[in-house]
Order: structure tokens, then sequence, then C-alpha cells
């Protein structure tokens, strides 16, 4: 018999026990040796270079390997828990290097702020789903067979398998068996006769399988699970995703050039971008209070948009925390959201060097905000602004502003001026969330003789030296939004259900077979037989046994009083 | 004072009613142990006699298994062990009212004990206007709730009172904890975590864990029970005593095994109402999140425990051993890395 399964499963080879050709098993099913159990191949002569392979591929597809490489995956996941992996926690890796320079380069050797894209730890899941699917193949085309296959001759001898029962009743042994197969088939097994005359003595039998469905759950749960890892591994690919903060007022279209960052995936083509525009209208954001500390707590958080897909009419539309906006294709999380002051810089001619909303990053629950304003069209010098906003400013004992609230109760604006060059001109990029301030003049606030510039919602402060002037010219809004396009979400999803519905039928569908066999007696009365044998984790074994032969017994009952 | 604060108070006194009940509860099952190890021959109930016949059986049938001489493990299990099982179960179902004294009231006790805890939670939650499970204290209340919940629950199927004293100690442990750490008073929910996925996932989880705890327990008893075996007749009579009463080793492994994989089932579910939650609430259904690294490494450890009950030579103490480690991570999950771990699952409320 082909082995179904790999030959270090539990079962392998004890299957053939209750099967019709294995003569010797099947008179005592409890009596094997380890030859017929499949381990036949290790006392194999000499191998040659396909032995040695075919041997490779028995191991690597073997249940031990298996679970060793599953006990290895879950230890090789621990340590990107314990240091900040580069894809969720960037910031945090830098962190970790300016806190560990020594220890730092190492770790980053093992890709250890890489885990889960390291060569290591690919190499295990890919070892397992390759073992994965050299176990899958083979066990479904047994499987295949099976289904189609007639339960197995009824065994010689019942009394040692599972549940054995026997009773004596008057019933025609032909009529007991061809009612009990009947009752089997209403119990859902397929069912097959077995009669036979063996020295003399005639045994009629029927011999039932039920559960197939245990065996197609098992292998729709690991080819789903090969599933999901092809629908990570190949289809991500075709996917992107980008961020854009938007101003109120402020809109985003969606190509390349829109986006603030952008992530393509590996097959990504740059004409898979739907045109489309975001605005952001107005956000809305509700605070609650926490009854202990008195600490302003979000409640909601909702931006009102209006979206525009070429060619179609503008709809209105909303982004929450847990509810993205789908447009084209298009999931958009609303995932940070803070304040834009826009700050109008006058040069010292007067002019308007500089008027835009500066988006403000949170520091802190109350919305405190750290912003940079770089001015490179003020003259004569270029101006670099570094500073906070405070939605809700008051003045603490030290004589700094903190934030007591994240609603704008009163708004301040607070900046160290700088004057000189940017550094941006020589086409490095730079951060627009930071100001290099080495080659450059100290005018307000800092180490300068004048004290930092503080500003309220339209007021306007003059710089010293006649440099020119800053103005807080209004408070506005900015949400950022993470904009994804995940091929593979649908995918993954339908093979997630997969995993769950073949992991059920696997763990919960009793696969058993059953057995009633008839002799006639030397007294001429019918003597009858029920056994069961499980295949795979069966606790209701017994009692199938015990059901079918109280309910067949039964029926013989009523059908002898009719 | 508002009227929601005030419900929360009542709530807090419920809880610590139930940890008191518990804790009685916890010291009858505790007397019931110790009984079990008394000198005078126990008859309490139905397993005590398959217990005496069936031990040696299993012995050798599972350590033929391990040695791999035996290909015929299943059959010799659901032959005479498995019959054995189910005997002992029909006994024990028979017997229901059958136990010591102490262990009936040990069991009573947590009924009520579990009235009032779930009264307690209920109150929060109408306090709190939404699910109570939104920050560290809410979860291990109700977490523990549901532990206790699934115990008395799996005794319809199986008496396993005799699991008491370990789950009712694990929750009298954690509920004080983390009424005396954790506890914070209603706070209303951040927008991350208005989610209904919010609901299913973590009561999912708890679901899972309260099983996976139930196996865990049986794990660490069938350990000693085999150790127990494998003692002489006359060390039997002095070491280990109160394992005297319980079922074999390979009785608990297979009563371990059934409840582990309805908690990996909920396990399974749980991590994909997590990954259907994260990719609404961060736009990824997975991203290595500490605690998503986690949740995927229990997983990860239960699917390791079920290949090892179906691998020639890792069935029995093995496979225990898989179980065990697959609930200690389940516990560092809970409490290191809700509490020391950096993450977007900032959740502990603290
Ligand atoms: C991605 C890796 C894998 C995972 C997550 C996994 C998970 C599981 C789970 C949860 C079960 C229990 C459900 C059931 O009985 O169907 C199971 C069973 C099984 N797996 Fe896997 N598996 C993996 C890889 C493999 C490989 C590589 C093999 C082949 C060597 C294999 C062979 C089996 C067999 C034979 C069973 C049936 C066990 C029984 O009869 O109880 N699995 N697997």
């Amino acid at each position: 018999m082909q082995p179904s399964r790999p030959s270090d499963y539990v079962d392998a080879g004890a299957r053939g026990l209750a099967d019709p050709d294995d003569e010797r098993s099947s008179s005592d099913p409890r009596r094997t040796d380890a030859e017929s159990s499949g381990r036949g191949d290790i006392t194999q002569p000499k191998l040659g270079l396909v032995g040695w392979l075919r041997f490779a591929w028995r191991q690597l597809t073997s249940m031990r390997t298996a679970l060793l490489l599953l006990l290895l995956l879950a230890v090789a996941a621990v340590p990107g828990s314990l240091v900040p992996q580069r894809t969720s926690d960037p910031n945090g890796v830098v962190q970790y290097k300016a806190d560990h320079p020594e220890l730092f380069p190492v770790l980053d050797g093992l890709q250890m702020f890489d885990v889960y894209s390291s060569v290591w730890f690919s190499s295990i899941y890919l070892l397992l789903f390759i073992s994965l699917i050299g176990c899958i193949i083979p066990r479904t085309r047994h499987h295949w067979q099976a289904l189609r296959a007639r339960p197995p001759r009824t065994p010689a001898r019942l009394q040692r398998l599972a549940g054995y029962r026997n009773s004596v009743s008057d019933a025609d042994p032909q009529t007991a068996i061809a009612e009990a197969g009947a009752l089997l088939r209403q119990l859902g097994y397929r069912v097959e006769r077995y009669d036979s005359e063996a020295r003399g003595a005639a045994t009629y039998s029927v011999s039932a399988e039920r559960g197939y469905l245990r065996e197609t759950g098992n292998l729709v749960f690991h080819a789903a699970m090969v599933g999901v890892l092809f629908a990570v591994g190949i289809i991500s690919g075709f996917g992107y995703n980008g961020q854009k903060v938007i101003v109120e007022g402020q809109s985003f279209t969606n190509v390349l050039a829109g986006y603030d960052s952008f992530n393509p995936g590996r097959f990504f083509d740059e004409s898979s971008l739907t045109p489309y525009t975001i605005t952001l209208d107005s956000f809305d954001a509700q605070y609650g209070i926490d009854q202990t500390t008195g600490a302003a707590v979000p409640l909601d958080y909702e931006a009102h948009l209006t979206t525009k897909v070429r060619g179609e009419e503008p709809i209105e539309a909303n982004a929450k925390v847990n509810e993205p906006l789908h447009i084209a294709g298009n999931n958009a999380y609303l995932l940070g959201n803070g304040y834009a002051p826009v700050v109008t810089v006058y040069d010292s001619s007067g002019e308007v060097a500089f008027s835009q909303a500066v988006p403000f990053l949170p520091q802190d629950g109350n919305l405190t905000s750290l912003g940079v304003v770089k001015v490179p069209d003020a003259v004569p010098e270029q101006l670099g602004l570094v500073g906070f906003f405070y939605p809700w400013a008051v003045e603490q004992h030290s004589g700094a502003y903190a934030s007591a609230h994240p609603q704008p109760g009163d708004p301040l604006l607070t900046f160290n001026v700088f004057s000189g060059d940017l550094g941006i001109n020589e086409g490095i990029p730079r951060s627009v969330y930071a100001l290099d301030t080495d080659g450059m003049t100290p005018v307000a606030g800092g180490e300068a003789d004048a004290a930092a510039i503080e500003l309220r919602p339209g007021e306007r402060v003059e710089l010293p030296d006649g440099l020119g002037a800053v103005e807080f010219t209004e408070l506005k809004r900015f949400v950022s939004l993470d904009i994804h396009h995940d091929p593979t979400q649908l995918w993954v999803l339908i093979f997630s259900v997969l995993v769950v519905g073949g992991l059920a039928a696997a763990l919960f569908v009793p696969r058993r077979r059953l057995w009633v066999k008839a002799t006639v007696a030397a007294d001429a009365r019918t003597t009858l037989e029920y056994a069961g044998l499980a295949r795979g984790e069966d606790p209701t074994l017994d009692q199938a046994v015990e059901d079918l032969a109280a309910r067949h017994e039964a029926e013989l009952e009523s059908r002898s009083k009719r | 004072m508002n009227v929601n604060a005030e419900l929360d108070t009542i709530s807090l006194v419920l809880v610590y009613s139930a940890m008191a009940v518990y804790t009685l509860a916890f010291i009858s099952y505790a007397l019931d142990l110790a009984r079990r190890s008394a000198d005078k021959p126990a008859k309490i109930d139905g397993l005590v006699a398959t217990d005496a016949g069936g031990a040696p059986a299993a012995r050798s049938s599972s350590v033929g298994a391990a040695i791999g001489t035996a290909s015929t493990a299943t059959v010799a299990r659901t032959t005479a062990a498995e019959r054995r099982g189910e005997g002992a179960g029909r006994a024990v179902r028979e017997g229901r009212e059958k136990g010591s004294p102490s262990l009936k009231v040990g069991f009573s006790l947590t009924v009520l004990g579990f009235l009032i805890h779930l009264a307690a939670d209920v109150l929060r939650g109408i306090a709190a206007g939404r699910v109570p499970w939104a920050n560290m204290y809410e979860f291990s209340l109700t977490m523990t709730l549901i532990i206790v919940g699934v115990f008395i629950a799996v005794q319809v199927k199986q008496d396993l009172r005799f699991l008491g004293t370990f789950v009712i100690g694990l929750s009298v442990l954690i509920l004080g904890v983390s009424t005396v750490g954790f506890y914070v008073s209603v706070i209303p929910l951040p927008p991350a975590l208005q989610s209904p996925w919010l609901v299913i996932h973590v009561f999912v989880a708890s679901l899972a864990t309260g099983f996976l705890a139930l196996g865990f327990a049986l794990s660490i008893v069938q350990l000693l029970q085999y150790r127990r075996e494998l003692l002489s007749l006359e060390l039997q009579a002095v070491k280990l005593r109160f394992l005297r009463s319980l079922p074999s080793a390979e009785r608990l492994e297979n009563l371990a095994y059934r409840l582990n994989i309805v908690g990996f089932i909920f396990w399974t579910f749980t991590l994909i109402a997590g990954a259907v939650w994260a990719e609404r609430a961060w736009g990824r259904y997975w991203g290595w999140d500490t605690k998503e690294v986690w949740t995927f490494i229990v997983w990860v450890l239960y699917a390791g425990y079920i290949h090892a009950r179906a691998t020639r030579g890792w069935r029995g103490n093995r496979s225990a051993w898989l179980a065990i480690i697959g609930f200690s991570a389940i516990l560092f999950n809970y409490t290191v890395v809700n509490l020391f771990f950096k993450g977007l699952h900032a959740y502990s409320g603290l």
C-alpha cells in the first residue's frame, strides 16, 4: 500500500492493518512489526545519486522535519520582537543604533533588524513550505484514490478492535447484515458487503467507512497555507503604498509625484496608478476626559473629504480610524493628524518670502507640536525657523510653555529664528521636518540676543536687525493618509477562510471504519459482532460502536415482532 | 461622581468578592488534592478503578510507541486505551455527583464566584458603555471570567474538577495582580480600538486561552502522572500520591489534546480576526508588530504540538512539553509583551 503520509507519521503502516490485502495484520491487528510499517527503505543497500536525492527528499518531507522546522520557525521569530525592526519601527532602529553603537553592527550583520526578511528566517519558512508541498502532493493523490475506493474487507477477527461487542440473535444472518448496511448508510457511512464461506461456515458482513472529509480538510488546510504564502510572496509584488500629508483645503493627486513617500512592490508599474484626487475639506477631532488623570483622551477622528475620480462626479466621503476610504481600488487610511499653522514670512524688503500651511509634528497627547519653516527665498539671507505649536498654551513655573489640551483653546506658536545658508541648494535631500543650523546664525531665541518669538493667530512679529517679520496667519489642521493598493488582501482572506474551515474538518470530523459481522453458530442462532477502527483521533469511537449495536439490535427486535 | 463611576465602584467591589469566593474554592480544591494523597484507599469515583487496571497497559503501549517499534500505536490506543478511557468517561458521567465533599464544595464555590465575577464584568461594561475588554485591567477581568467559564462548561462533558486548584489559582492570581496593578477607571475608547473586531478578536482570544489553559494544566498533570507510573509500586505508595485517583498519563494526554485542538482553532481565528482588524485600523493586515509576532509564535508552537502528536517518537512527554511551552508563550504574550514591549498594540491603558 502506497504510504499516504510521511513514514514517521504515527499511523504509518498501522492503517494497513485493516486492509484485506494485508493478511497477517488482518488476522491480528495488534501484532505488527517494524518491517511492515514502511521502514523497509532504511535498509536499502547502496545509494546512488538518485538514491541520495530520494533519501534527502524523504527526510525533508518527513513529519519529524516538519515538526522541527515549525519549532525552529517559532524560535526564529522571537528576536524580531526583542529588537526594533526596520519595517515596523524605523525610528526604533535609529535609536537602537545610538544607544548601542558597539552592538549595532554585529546585530545588523545578523539581519536582526530585518528578521522577517532575513536570509535565515526566509530559509526556514521556505524549507518548511517545500516540505509541505512535498507532503501534500502524495497525500492528495492517495486521498483521491481513497475517495473512490470501497471500504476494505472485513477483518477475520474483530475481537481486538475498538468497541468490540457481540450478541446473539434469532434473526436470519443475511437479513441482519442487510439491515446493518442500511443503518450504516443512513448514518452517512460508505458501505460494502463482504460475505464469505470459510472453513465451511458462512460469514456475512458489512464494512463501512466514514469521515473522508477529515483528510480532505487536512489537505485543504495545508494547501491553503501554501496559498497564503503564495499570495503574500508573489501577489504583493503588484501592490504599493504611499503616504501623504494633506492640509485642510488642499488636495492630493494619485500620481507618483503626489506622494510624500512611496513604496512600490516588486512588480509595480507606474501606469497602474489610477488618477484621482482627494481634498481635505475639514477635520474633526473629539476628546473626552480620563476620570482619574484628568487627561484628554481622543474619542473620535474624522476627516471630511471630497474625492474625484477622473471622468466622474466629485463625491463627499469620510475617513475614520477604523474606517478607511475606498477609492479606485485603493484604501486610504487616516493614520495621523495634527496642526498646520499658516506661517507668512516677510523678508527685509518687506516682500512675502513665504506663506504656507506648515504641518507640525505632534509630540505628545496634548498635541504640543514641533515644526520647521525654511525660507530659501528670503533676502539678503535665507531664513530658517524651528518652533513649537501649543494648541492650548499654558505657561509653566519654569517659564516654558506646555499644551494643556489638544483642542485649540489658546493656540500659541513659538519660533527660534536662524539666518544663513539652509543647505538646500546643493541638491542634497533634506527632511522638511529638520533644520540643520550648523552654518546658520541665531537671530531670535536660543543663543541669539533677542528672545524667541511668540505668536497668536493673526499676530505679526518683526525680526531683529530688520531681517523681516513673521506672521501666524491662520490655523489649519492636517491629516496624514496612508494610501495602499494591496491586491493580496482578497486572496489572503479566501485562503484564511479555507485554513479555518479545513482545520475544523481535519480536527473534528471523526474518520472511522465500522464492521458488523454475522455468523451462524452451532445452535443455529446468529452471532452478531460489532467493532470499529479509528483513523486519527476519534474519542467517540466506542460510543459509536455501542450506539450502532444498540440501534441494530432494536431494529432486528422490532422486525421480528412484525 | 457620575452614575458610571458608581457602577464601576460596585463592579470593583464585586471583583474583590469574587476573588474572595475563588480563594475559598481554591482552598477546597487544595484540600481535595491533599485528601487524594491521604492514606485510606480512595473510592471516590470511577477513575480509581480504571486507573488501577489501566495504568500499566497504558504505559506499555506508550513506551512501545516511543521506541518506534510498535507501529500500531493507534490501534493499541483505540482498542485498549481508548476503550478504557471511554469507560472511565462513562463511569464519571454516571458518578457525576461523586467526588470528595471538598471537591464538591470547591466546585460550588467556583460557580458562585463565577456568577459574582460575571456581574462585575457586566457592570464594568455598562459603566464603560462598551465591551469590558479595552485595557489590561478589563482584559484580565474578562479573560479570567472566560477561563473559569470554560472550566465550568467542560465539566458537562468531562469531569476535570481536579484541575480546580490550577484554574482557580491562576485566575485569582491574574485577577489580584490586575486589580492591584492595572486598575484604571473607565476611560473612553481610543479611536484605534473602536471596532467590532475588538469585540470578536479579544473575545475569541480569551476563549482560546481558556481551553489552552486547561490543556496546559492537563499536560503538567500528565507529566507528573507519567513519572509516577514509572515508579515501582512501593514508591507509588509514597510519592506523588495525590495522582493516584487521577486518570492515567495517556488518558490525560488525550484529554489535553482534545482541549488544545479546540483552543487552537480559536487561536487560529484570533490570528485571522486580528489581521482583518489590523488591516482596517492600520492599513496592513500583517506587519510583524511585537504582539503579532507573539501571536504567531504561539500559533506555530501549537501547530508543532499537533504535529508532535502525530509524529512517531514525539507523542507523550515531548508533545506535553510543547503544549506547556505554548501556553507559557501565551502567558508571556499577555504579561511581558503587553507591559514591556513596544508596539502598536499599546492598549494596556497604563
Ligand atoms: C506551514 C507549515 C505547517 C503548518 C502550519 C501545519 C499545521 C498543521 C496543523 C494545524 C495540523 C492539524 C490539523 C490536521 O490534522 O489537519 C496539521 C496536521 C498534519 N500535518 Fe501539518 N503543518 C505544516 C506543515 C506540514 C508538513 C511539512 C507536513 C509533512 C511532513 C505536514 C503533515 C501533517 C500531517 C500528516 C498532519 C495530520 C496529523 C494528524 O493526523 O493528526 N504538515 N498540520
